[in-house]
């Protein structure tokens, strides 16, 4: 055993507005815990700093899927398996959802949260290349109040996030689109399940009139933190035909926004390569969109 | 009803699925404290000094270093080279130094935070290479553990004379055991009654010879105890001597306080020992035709820091380097050399799945320069019934490899496989390939292991009409309870609900040898049959069993025996099948009693986007001997095709500085269920008169085939030649580039 | 040390149908408090993060791994743990498709693999082979190349019906 219990303190809230009582009373000192599967894994193997925590878990509150018509918004402790059962999730952010279909295996994807995913903020989580694509944004809550961001910039840096001591990753929320979108989203890890990326690409791409409006594509475990890759996004999106999807381009392009590294679980190399192989399936997929116009 | 080949539910599983099961962490005794280890902080040093730091209450913990040990520092086994306690000098990374024990666990841990060692670090030996070139000398005079030489007819001329010459080297890497269940220990030990130890293990007796030595005790005062254990594959032969040895050593020196040492994932995959990485170099002659004219073998194994069982590891692999074809003039050179890592030990299949490997990837590199499929290549220089091995030994064995050949190639459609992908490959970003393995694997103890082990089992009458039998052997999943039960009934006649098989403990059963080897089912259970008939006719003799009888009749004449006369025991001792010659000096003879013979085919799929190979479809035809329990042997089967698909694309054991980087299970990939494809399983039953109702070697066999059989059919799939394992995307990304760079 | 030092709770919930009350630590892991302070044993520790799935236990219907479930977190809940599987002396359905197939080798996946192949059969009472290789995709196996296990869940599929 390589922990003690006694070098932490759990608090259990009664509510979102007590844990955040808590956190502004003493900034910094208390520490949010979801469905533990990050945080119980460091405390196990000795690595967990001591000190307190809030038990947000049973805070129910934190935990719903609200559709409007023009968005959908995830509460922080969705699980992975609340968000693989949901039907409008399913319909519209295929990507998602196979994100969370391949974190971890049944047991994690019962307690892993969107939220932990995004705290706990690896460059190598498996949902926020999803979440990237897709535009989401964040609310943050404090005892002040909620601001919402655009979770594109939230992690500034290797585990670094705008996430203030006194916060908690509330919400999430998805802008809605209807219209023909293409999702294509691809985890390259060790083995076929239960496995921690390599590799993680998402990319969607818009069409409307038969034409090419956007492009979003987004990397896990090349970089730092999740990255978008807005000089392939445009790339893409200047094709006005399938034809004229500039792969090369594209590729090169994709490289320069890459800093991968090597490391026990891969090498840069490897990751640099397979990124633009998918990036390369990502293309040959739009270039086969029924979407386009014909000529 | 005979029980013998029949699917017999497993005797103990009702414990194992309703946790009733105990195994070493379950298991506590009143009083119970528990034990850590302190380990050496790099791979070679000097420690100058162990201080014990601040803030600890030190009155209140056991701490045991060295000096502690009342007899010798070290793990007897064969050279006596590791020391249960490093003194003077650490080897390699997580050696252990110092041992700490106290009843609460959470200061225990801020304890062996708080030990700390000064040391003068030394130029560590890391590599094969750097052991060969010995510029450090770490072990012996040269870092050579131990060598061998097979040689039969003239190498150099048969090179010279030969059509064509086919060189390659092939490389295999370190494989983590991984039994799901950590090593752990329970020890009481007091200088008046002794050493008593209970825990995971597969050899109670290596066990005992380990703290006989190290406490100096007699054997009937050094007593080891095997609980239910969570998996073995070789990881369980040898380190548990330690294990017990620290958890003994704290009790000896907490007064005889019951303690308990249980590893953690990270410390088991950290200190406990590896499958030897290997490095095999090829040289084969053949003729225009394709027979294999010259085969010059160098085999080199990382035997790591201690000696453990390196040699006997080297002299498997050697005998197996040539596979289970005739060539008239072979040299196999085989060494083990020794480098600054955790001492490499058992795991399933013992040096032959390295040599293995080599021989049968090498043979598809060869059948490619000649101009002939590899199955042909194959076909043409099988050994037959009759003809000798490299090292010559007969084969007396009735098989016919030309047959399981057909018969795996007819059952996995190959020709229609191959021609089907030819024509898919040519499309897409996924590529399909069919690669085979044809192997054989040595039953039992190699050359005169067995007869220096003189194994000795026992079956016992009670009054209450029971058998039991007592064996040293232990059940650590393959079926050592089911199969000895169905052994022994069937030999006697009766039921298998008389049988008890009790758990092996040294106060009370036999020294039946070890549990490897592939020995259990064919050479103890030939003892149990043996032995069986021999307590039967002891009633026969008594004029107590009437002919034919019962089981109830059996039943009555064994306590009535019991009533008249006391004890009705029957034991077996080994003998070596008659004819069989091992010569340990030359190295020749017969290395084994017999064989076990396989043909495995591969279905790979590899992913030109991610790199990634997959087994699609697993098939699986062997000879065996007779099959005593059809359930048991294929499940024996699926799980060691399944290792061996981790050991071939998925097990990288990432080294830094000899020390294992990725020692998490997140981090070390094993195959998840979506990983393990249909494995199909034929056998074959050509039975063994010297093994028990005919069966020879089942267990390891498995673990032999698959690695070259999946890199074959990633060669099939690429036509690129892949000659290491694990072949991760990341190794076959770098071969595909470097093919890429040629053309 | 921090101020948790000595942090104690009376913790309550209901395992294998029986209400019970432990005294420990909130941060204490569910596997410990399982194991050490209520002596049910079956549940497993083979990782201690996660991977293995071998200290997998029903809680409130959904499979968890206890090694990562805080105490605190299990306040409440109904628990199902191997040694819950059997009722009345009589082993399940599921239980004897283990033995029948020899889905059990050493044994110690085991207790979580039932666990998951019972959850999963509460959720899907006859699931395809692929339903059951990634429900049990969390739970590794080194004995048996899993394919006597995922028969042996597709027996009890097949035999147990809703009596699981």
């Amino acid at each position: 055993m390589r922990f003690d219990v006694a070098a932490y303190k759990l608090r259990t809230p009664q509510s979102v507005q007590e844990a955040l009582a808590w956190m502004a009373a003493e900034p910094g000192a208390l520490r949010p815990l979801a469905g533990g599967t990050d945080l119980m894994v460091l405390l196990a193997a000795g690595k967990l700093p001591g000190g307190q925590f809030v038990n947000l878990w049973p805070l129910r509150e934190l935990r719903t899927i609200e559709v409007t018509s023009d968005s959908v918004t995830l509460g922080a402790l969705t699980t992975y398996s609340d968000v693989q059962a949901h039907p409008v999730l399913q319909q519209e952010f295929p990507m998602l959802v196979e994100a969370a279909r391949q974190t971890g295996g049944w047991a994690i994807q019962n307690r892993g949260t969107l939220g932990g995913n995004i705290g706990n903020a690896s460059p190598a989580a498996d949902s926020p290349p999803a979440l990237l694509c897709y535009d989401a944004e964040l609310e943050l809550r404090s005892a002040q109040g909620s601001r919402w961001l655009p979770y594109h910039g939230f992690h500034t840096g290797y585990r670094q996030t705008l996430l203030r001591p006194d916060e908690i990753i509330a919400r999430l929320r998805l802008p809605r689109r209807r219209g023909q979108r293409l999702h294509c989203y691809r985890k390259v890890g060790p083995r076929q399940a239960q496995a921690i990326s390599k590799v993680c690409f998402a990319g969607c791409a818009d069409l409307e009139d038969g034409r090419l409006v956007s492009v979003r594509i987004a990397l896990g475990g090349v970089a730092p933190t999740v990255v978008r890759c807005p000089e392939t996004e445009h790339i893409l999106a200047a094709a006005t035909s399938p034809a004229a999807l500039d792969e090369a381009a594209a590729r090169a392009s994709l490289s320069r926004q890459m800093a991968p590294i090597d490391d026990i679980r891969s090498t840069a190399r490897y990751r640099r390569r397979v990124a633009e192989n998918l990036l390369g399936q990502f293309v040959a997929v739009l270039r086969l969109h029924p979407g386009w116009a014909t000529p | 009803m005979p029980l013998v080949g029949t699917p017999v539910p497993r005797l103990e599983a009702p414990d194992k699925v309703t946790g009733a099961a105990c195994y070493v962490d379950d298991f506590a005794l009143p009083g119970m404290i528990y034990g850590v280890t302190v380990r050496s902080p790099g791979p070679r040093g000097r420690i100058r000094r162990i201080r014990l730091g601040d803030g600890i209450p030190w009155e209140e913990i056991t701490v045991v270093t060295a000096r502690d040990i009342p007899g010798d520092n070290v793990v007897a086994l064969i050279n006596d080279d590791q020391p249960c306690l490093a003194a003077e000098v650490y080897n390699h990374a997580e050696e252990a130094v110092v041992l700490l024990a106290h009843r609460d666990r959470a200061l225990l841990e801020r304890a062996r935070r708080q030990v700390h060692l000064d040391v003068e670090p030394l130029p560590p030996v890391l590599t094969i290479d750097d052991a060969l070139a010995a510029r450090e000398v770490i072990w012996g005079t040269d870092n050579i553990i131990k060598s061998y030489l097979v040689e039969q007819g003239d190498v150099e001329a048969a090179l010279r004379e030969a059509d064509l010459v086919v060189q390659g080297e092939y490389e295999t890497g370190a494989q983590e055991h991984l039994y799901i269940e950590p090593n752990g220990m329970v020890a009481v030990a007091t200088p008046e009654d002794g050493v008593t130890v209970w825990g995971s293990l597969q050899c109670p007796y290596y066990v005992q010879k380990a703290l006989m030595r190290l406490f100096r005790l007699p054997p009937e005062r050094t007593r080891v105890v095997q609980l239910e254990t969570g998996g073995g594959f070789g990881g369980k032969e040898d380190y548990p001597s330690m294990i017990a040895a620290h958890a003994a050593l704290l009790s000896w020196k907490a007064g005889g306080v019951p303690v308990k040492i249980v590893y953690d994932r990270t410390e088991d995959m950290l200190a406990t020992t590896k499958r030897h990485p290997s490095r095999t170099r090829h040289r084969t002659g053949l003729r225009r035709d394709g027979t294999l004219v010259a085969l010059d073998i160098d085999f080199v194994i990382d035997g790591g820091a201690y000696s453990t069982l390196s040699q006997v590891v080297l002299s498997r692999g050697t005998i197996h380097a040539a596979g289970p074809y005739r060539c008239d003039n072979v040299r196999i050179r085989g060494r083990a050399v020794a480098t600054n890592t955790p001492p490499r030990g058992a795991f399933r299949g013992f040096g032959a799945p390295q040599s293995l490997f080599a021989l049968e990837r090498h043979l598809d590199v060869v059948a490619r320069a000649a101009g002939l499929p590899p199955e042909e290549l194959r076909r043409r220089n099988f050994i037959r019934r009759g003809e000798r091995l490299a090292v010559g030994q007969q084969v007396r064995d009735g098989v016919d490899l030309p047959a399981l050949l057909e018969r795996a190639l007819q059952v996995s459609g190959w020709t229609e496989r191959k021609n089907r992908f030819r024509q898919e490959n040519q499309r897409g970003t996924i590529r399909r390939g069919l690669g085979l393995s044809c192997f054989l694997h040595g039953t039992g103890f190699t050359g005169s292991g067995e007869s220096h082990l003189a194994s000795t089992v026992a079956l016992e009458g009670t009054a209450e009409g029971r058998v039991r039998v007592l064996t040293s052997s232990t059940e650590i999943g393959q079926g050592t309870n089911t199969i000895f039960s169905q052994i022994a009934a069937d030999a006697l006649g009766v039921g298998g609900e008389i049988i008890e098989v009790p758990r092996p403990d040294t106060a009370a059963v036999p020294d039946s040898g070890p549990t490897v080897a592939s020995r259990t089912c064919t050479i103890v259970g030939k003892l149990i049959e043996t032995a069986a008939l021999s307590l039967r006719q002891q009633l026969l003799e008594e004029g107590l069993l009437p002919l034919p009888y019962t089981t109830g009749d059996f039943q009555a004449a064994c306590a009535a025996y019991v009533r008249q006369r006391g004890a009705l025991r029957a034991t077996a001792r080994y003998q070596p099948p008659p004819g069989i010659h091992w010569d340990e000096v030359r190295f020749r003879g017969d290395a084994y009693g017999a064989y076990s013979w396989a043909v495995y085919v591969a279905q790979v799929r590899v992913d030109l986007c991610t790199y990634q190979a997959q087994v699609e479809e697993f098939w699986t035809v062997q000879e065996v001997g007779r099959v005593v329990n059809p359930t048991l042997a294929a499940g024996q089967i699926e799980g060691g095709v399944a290792q061996a698909i981790g050991w071939a694309l998925y097990e990288h054991v990432a080294w830094q500085e000899g020390r294992m980087a990725n020692c998490r299970m997140t981090d070390y990939i094993i195959p998840t269920t979506m990983d393990i494809p249909p494995i199909h399983v034929w056998f074959e039953e050509a039975p063994y008169p010297y093994g028990a109702f005919g069966a020879k070697g089942l267990g390891e066999l498995p673990m032999d085939g698959p690695a070259p059989a999946i890199l074959n059919a990633i060669h099939d799939a690429l036509g690129v030649s892949i000659c290491r394992v694990p072949a991760t995307p990341e190794v076959i990304y770098d071969a595909l580039s470097r093919e890429e760079a040629l053309v | 040390m921090s101020d948790g030092s000595g942090q104690q709770i009376d913790l309550h919930f209901v395992v294998n149908g029986q209400a019970v009350t432990v005294r420990c630590h909130p941060m204490a892991r569910l596997l410990d408090v399982l194991r050490e302070e209520l002596h049910l044993t079956g549940t497993k520790e083979g990782c201690g993060e996660g991977e293995c799935g071998a200290c997998a236990v029903v809680m409130d219907g959904e499979l968890v791994n206890s090694c990562l479930v805080p105490a605190a977190q299990a306040a409440g809940v109904q628990l199902r743990t191997v040694e819950g599987l059997a009722a009345g002396g009589r082993l399940a359905p599921l239980q004897e498709a283990f033995l029948h197939c020899n889905g059990a080798q050493c044994g110690i996946c085991t207790p979580g693999m039932l666990m998951a192949a019972f959850c999963l059969l509460q959720h899907n009472p006859h699931p395809s082979e692929e339903a059951v290789r990634v429900a049990l995709a969390g739970n590794l196996c080194r004995c048996t190349g899993y394919a006597k296990i995922v028969a042996a869940v597709a027996r009890a599929a097949q035999e147990g019906g809703d009596a699981l």
